[in-house]
């Protein structure tokens, strides 16, 4: 049996991997892969605890939730991206200024 | 039919508004409906006097007016034999007067104008003799009044036309402030407004008197009676049918008919008759002296009107009741007559001057002859309708025993055939002085005269008069004189004046052709104060009101640039300093904001990293 640090260890590489991802991408695609792979991380930790912990279904079915709220926000974000590229002709995000002072 | 009065004259009212309000659209009918309006009243006039004589007179009563503290006054309708007698004088001069402007006025630019007012003015003309209390008669006088501006001024072009219609309508005023007194004063004195409660009323007679001299006021104005005649010869400014029809039936005559109508409140006492008799005996004197050296053929029958109702009054003040209103009409028909022949001839001459005439009977025929009529009839020769009226006036002069008087009134008749002769003579006699082109007027203008040449005639018969030889031989013979005197003068002489008479009476000639400097009297004591008044209120008004106000304004402007400079260095200043404070605080801060996403990202995860470090050490 797979012990449960490795799990741990798993989801905790891939939330680096997603917050280095998401902290140096230029594209607001690339972000955006990077903000799932985070939440990815984040639904791998909560079915670990549900396993070695409880033994009841709230952590699966957080993670289900977890996924759903993913798949939503990643409409919303590429809907964003589409719309911010028809207007600026760019997706890159440090051309994303025109709100600053 | 006597029921009918009040109808008479709603038709000129009626006319003045079509004209007033369509004349434009009506054009020449404006005359037309004029005319039948007229006519109208003069059909309904003659059924009432015919009724009157049958059945006597009344008043009626159309509608209650007003109703005030207990009392009440109605629109009423007086009709007796001296409100018939006019309403027939005013309808049939007027009718005929109008007729005739048809033929004066046809060039004019404001023809239906012309028409309508001559409505309006016949209205209330006629309105004020139908009147049976004073605040009706009140309201068609100033009817009066105010038609007589309108028509006097109404080539209002001219300035000396505008000044006459003013100076009509101020001197009338001046009287008329006496008549509304009077009115009022009687009003509070006997509670009563009616001409059918004068002859019995109850208050003393100083009151009595009062009030029945500021009524008198309101007739010198009104009837251009000395002090306040000065209006007349000035509005013959205006076009002559009006001068024809101010000085026959309407204007004029009103200020004899209130004397008439009000008699009973002169009757009751005395003190108040004797002055109208004095001042009709002044103003028909100097109105005389004044026509017989003057050289405009209308002014000249203008101091004559001024002169015959001096005559009227006169009559009227020594209790010549009758003799009085029987000049009145009389009076009416041979003065419209004379005034439309001399608008016939000014016509015809495009002259005022008779010294610029002369000969006019060879080429105005119609004309000439009817003016004759008129002259004769004036000077009271018999048996023409002037020597029946002004007969019974020396009579009832002489039979009430006024000796003064009654040499006033002699010598008064016996200028007045002078003067209309010496007119007759220079215009109609003679060679002519200057090159005119005369022609007889259109027929429109000289039917009118021809029957108002045949009521000259044959009003004096309208009334049965006692027959006295001995004074009517006398008043024949004054009016021969007369006319012997101009003929002496004017035709065998034949020089432009009698010039070693006036040599000879320098002074008396300065003072009557100058009218007795009345208006000169009035300028230096009246209108020449008044003027100055008025600049140095007018000064007054532009030096101390005018700069006080200006000072206000100055010292806004002051306030004003004050608070200007406070309220762009103070309170800008602080609202500046405000936002200014704010923008150098957030120059510090807005540095975090780099608007590059990842950099809130970096800063959210530190955030977190660090709460969760506090979280992990703190918590033990």
């Amino acid at each position: 049996m797979i012990p449960q640090s490795h799990f741990l260890i798993l989801g905790a590489v891939l939330f680096a991997m997603g917050l280095y991802g998401a902290l140096t991408r230029r594209t607001a695609i690339g972000i955006l892969m990077s903000i799932e792979l985070i939440l990815n991380a984040a639904n791998i930790n909560l079915i670990t605890f549900n396993k070695f912990i409880g033994n009841e279904t709230l952590g699966q079915v957080f993670a289900l939730f977890v996924i759903a709220i993913a798949a939503a926000s990643a409409v919303i974000g590429l809907v964003l991206v589409i719309a911010v590229y028809r207007n600026m002709k760019t997706i890159f995000t440090e051309k994303m200024n025109i709100l600053k002072w | 039919m006597v029921g009918y009065a009040h109808f008479i004259p709603l038709f000129p009212f009626a006319a003045f508004a079509v004209n007033i309000l369509f004349g434009r659209k009506l054009g020449k009918m404006s005359a037309l409906v004029s005319i039948g309006a007229s006519f109208i009243s003069l059909v309904i006039a003659a059924v009432t006097f015919i009724g009157n004589s049958h059945y006597g007179e009344g008043s009626y009563m159309i509608g209650r007016w007003l109703s005030f503290g207990g009392i009440s006054l109605d629109f009423g309708v007086t009709v007796d034999p001296l409100s018939c007698m006019m309403l027939m004088v005013v309808t049939v001069v007027g009718t005929l007067i109008q007729v005739y402007s048809i033929g004066y006025m046809r060039d004019d630019k404001r023809y239906s104008r012309f028409f309508a007012y001559m409505s309006l003015f016949m209205g209330s003309m006629l309105g004020l003799l139908l009147s049976d209390n004073f605040v009706m008669l009140y309201i068609f006088w100033e009817g009066v009044g105010l038609c007589s501006y309108l028509l006097i001024s109404f080539w209002f072009e001219r300035p000396a036309a505008a000044r006459a219609g003013m100076k009509a309508f101020i001197t009338t005023r001046i009287g008329d402030t006496g008549l509304l007194i009077g009115i009022l004063l009687l009003f509070f004195a006997t509670k009563t407004l009616y001409f059918r409660d004068l002859g019995n009323l109850a208050i003393n007679d100083t009151t009595l008197t009062v009030i029945a001299l500021l009524i008198f006021c309101g007739a010198v104005g009104k009837s251009a009676q000395f002090p306040l005649h000065v209006w007349l010869p000035d509005a013959m400014e205006g076009p002559t049918p009006v001068s024809a029809l101010i000085h026959a039936a309407t204007m004029v005559a009103a200020g004899v008919y209130l004397v008439a109508r009000t008699y009973g409140l002169f009757l009751a006492h005395h003190s108040s008759l004797i002055w109208v008799a004095y001042i009709g005996a002044i103003t028909a004197f100097m109105a005389a002296t004044i026509a017989t050296v003057n050289n405009d053929i209308k002014r000249i029958l203008a101091y004559s009107t001024i002169s015959q109702l001096g005559f009227m009054m006169l009559a009227l003040g020594v209790g010549g009741y009758d003799g009085g209103t029987f000049h009145l009409m009389t009076h009416a028909f041979f003065k419209a007559l004379l005034f439309l022949c001399a608008g016939s001839v000014i016509h015809a001459v495009h002259t005022q001057d008779i010294f610029k005439m002369g000969g006019l009977l060879g080429k105005m025929k119609a004309t000439g002859w009817t003016f004759l009529i008129g002259a004769l009839a004036i000077a009271g020769v018999p048996p023409l309708s002037g020597f029946w009226s002004k007969d019974e006036i020396l009579s009832e002069i002489l039979r009430e025993g006024h000796p003064i008087l009654f040499g006033v009134a002699v010598v008064t008749s016996l200028l007045t055939a002078f003067y209309m002769f010496r007119l007759i003579f220079v215009v109609l006699f003679g060679k002519p002085r200057s090159e005119l082109r005369a022609h007889e007027s259109p027929a429109v203008m000289t039917v009118p005269l021809g029957i108002l040449a045949a009521f000259s005639i044959f009003a004096g018969f309208f009334k049965p008069v006692k027959f006295e030889p001995l004074m009517m031989g006398v008043s024949a013979a004054i009016s021969v004189t007369g006319i012997g005197m101009a003929y002496m003068l004017y035709i065998r002489n034949n020089k432009i004046l009698p010039a070693p008479l006036r040599a000879r009476f320098a002074f008396l000639y300065r003072l009557v052709s100058n009218k007795y400097y009345v208006d000169e009297i009035y300028d230096a004591l009246i209108i020449r104060p008044c003027m100055r008044f008025a600049d140095i209120a007018a000064s007054f008004d532009s030096r101390v009101v005018d700069g006080a106000v200006n000072l206000t304004a100055y010292l806004s402007i002051i306030a004003g640039k004050v608070q200007c400079w406070f309220d762009l260095y103070v309170v800008d200043g602080i609202v500046n300093m405000a936002a200014n404070i704010t923008w150098l605080c957030s120059a510090v801060f807005r540095r975090l904001q780099t608007g590059l996403v990842q950099n809130y990202l970096l800063i959210a995860f530190f955030g977190l990293a660090i709460m969760i470090l506090l979280k992990l050490t703190g918590g033990q």
